[in-house]
């Protein structure tokens, strides 16, 4: 890949007090790139992103950006009860003070993207919680960002609502090609989204493996059952029982 | 008044087998305090009849005779209005100074951690500080009409507000929060679109709670500062100094009415304000 590399980790740790929650953490995410990473509870997935997004500093090491248009999802839909979902979705729109009619538009497509153009107008106390993710994932599309950070976004959702949202994720994946850091703790949604897992341990948190997923995009779920997705989601597996 | 939510449900059944049901709901939300109530006057008419002597019948007049003297001699009806009227006006000028206030403080202390730990003792003391003791003071420096009762009333609705006031302001989203900063937004951005509205439902819990303090504090006051057009504190003092338990009764009665109307009208409001997003509020009961 040619172009310059979306984000680049160089030797960064992060310490709470006495307590090192990153350890020697060296990645790079390339343009396009959709890299999960999985890892035992605690083990410093979310502090990675933060991390990304700017939201923490590191106590030493550097990470440096390409881009500064990134898109935070977050495990809980974390929409403004008062607001509608169209009001939600152009929040971002807001802050970044775009025209009203602009941020409709976008607003618009986003909606139509993720099948809730007839919600448009519900409060998220009426929706399901999957619609509910639905209109969060539609927020951080509203400013088309180049690297998305997802942080277990669809953890709380029930299976059939969750396999629907990785399919819809997948097909956004396979016509936009951003770059994504997929945080979950699902071995089988890891392999199934990304380019890339990474698997992390815990006290200190480090990578301890990598693996590469060689399918094509767009995936769909008879991926599952294939012998090669099989074999990588065991290996993935075998490695995060060492981590834990 | 239905809420959103339960408006879809009842969308699905068949037309009239829904109002029938609604009907049916309404009777037995409705009918347990009806009962209640005439089980109370029923009681109140054993008293006065069967309980005390003819000699002693003034310490509890028999329903209907408060009724007749309160409601229907002009005088008395007169005077109790005008005293509702004074009260409702002390209360509401204390519950509006004590909101202005009480929210400026609250909004202050949700800015910074230095400010909410400066102020918060203070906001805590206000609340235990016994009124009464403050009467001679109040007297002192705002004299004995109505701008003390009106400060009475200040002091002892000041406290829901600021606490409920600050909850919700501090009870925004982590994940919105992070979304502001992500995005480079201003403290006032971050106030006006994040923080307040969070507060909405909070503001209107405290609201009403402060309305019905404050009822009482306007009723209390004019027990200790009785310069000027009476409220119905005054009267209730009058009426007990003249044994005269008809029209007491009757004051009792609309201090009541006036307190339970203060809570309901300010429940409305919320509903109105939130109730279309903030579960607590959808669910509010109005009966």
């Amino acid at each position: 890949m040619a172009a310059k590399p979306l984000i680049t980790f160089t030797d960064v740790s992060v310490r709470f007090g006495q307590i090192t929650a990153i350890n020697a953490f060296t990645q790079t995410v390339e343009s396009g790139e959709f890299v999960a990473l999985v890892g035992p509870s605690g083990c410093g997935k979310s502090t990675v992103l933060q991390l990304a997004a700017g939201l923490i500093q590191p106590t030493t090491g550097e990470i440096e950006r390409s881009t500064a248009n990134m898109g935070y999802v977050f495990q809980d839909p974390t929409l403004m009860p008062w607001r509608t979902v169209r009001k939600n979705i152009e929040l971002l729109g807001e802050l970044e003070d775009m025209e009203s009619s602009e941020r409709r538009r976008r607003a618009d497509e986003v909606l139509e993207l993720v099948g809730l153009s007839d919600f448009a107008g519900h409060y998220p106390l009426q929706l399901s919680g999957g619609m509910r993710m639905r209109a969060s994932l539609a927020r951080s599309l509203l400013l088309e960002p180049d690297l998305f950070l997802f942080d277990e976004p669809f953890g709380a959702l029930d299976q059939i609502s969750r396999a629907r949202l990785n399919d819809e994720l997948i097909a956004l994946y396979a016509d936009r090609r951003f770059g994504s850091i997929f945080v979950t703790h699902s071995v089988d949604e890891a392999v199934y989204l990304a380019t890339r897992v990474l698997v992390m341990c815990s006290r200190p948190g480090k990578v301890i493996a990598e693996f590469s997923v060689p399918f094509d995009y767009p995936r769909d779920q008879s991926m599952r059952y294939s012998s090669e997705f099989t074999k990588i989601a065991g290996s993935v597996a075998e490695a995060l029982a060492e981590a834990s | 008044m239905t809420g959103p939510l339960e408006t879809g449900m009842i969308d699905s059944s068949p037309e009239e087998l829904s109002r029938y049901a609604r009907l049916r709901a309404q009777v037995r939300i409705g009918l347990p305090p009806v009962l209640v109530f005439f089980v109370f006057i029923g009681l109140w008419y054993v008293v006065t009849y069967f309980v005390l002597s003819p000699d002693r019948r003034w310490l509890l007049p028999p329903p209907h005779q408060v009724v007749f003297e309160g409601f229907f001699v002009g005088s008395t009806l007169t005077e109790i209005l005008n005293g509702l009227w004074q009260s409702t006006k002390v209360a509401l000028m204390g519950l509006g100074l004590a909101f202005m206030f009480g929210f400026s403080m609250a909004l202050a202390m949700s800015q910074a951690k230095w400010i909410e730990r400066s102020l918060y003792p203070w906001a805590v003391a206000s609340q235990t500080v016994p009124i009464l003791a403050l009467v001679p003071m109040i007297g002192f420096w705002f004299g004995f009409g109505v701008l003390a009762r009106v400060i009475v009333c200040f002091i002892i609705s000041l406290f829901p507000i600021i606490i409920n006031s600050l909850t919700g302001l501090l009870s925004a989203d982590r994940g919105l929060h992070s979304l502001f900063t992500l995005h480079n937004a201003s403290r006032w951005r971050r106030a006006m679109r994040l923080q307040i509205p969070a507060a909405l439902p909070h503001i209107f819990t405290g609201l009403r709670t402060a309305a019905g303090l404050s009822v009482i504090g306007a009723i209390v006051g004019d027990f200790f500062f009785g310069r000027g057009e009476p409220g119905l504190g005054l009267l209730l003092d009058k009426y007990a100094s003249r044994l005269q338990s008809e029209e007491l009764f009757t004051t009792v009665f609309i201090a009541c009415l006036l307190g339970l109307a203060v809570f309901w009208g300010f429940g409305l409001l919320g509903r109105r304000m939130v109730g279309d997003w903030d579960p607590y509020w959808a669910e509010e009961k109005l009966t």
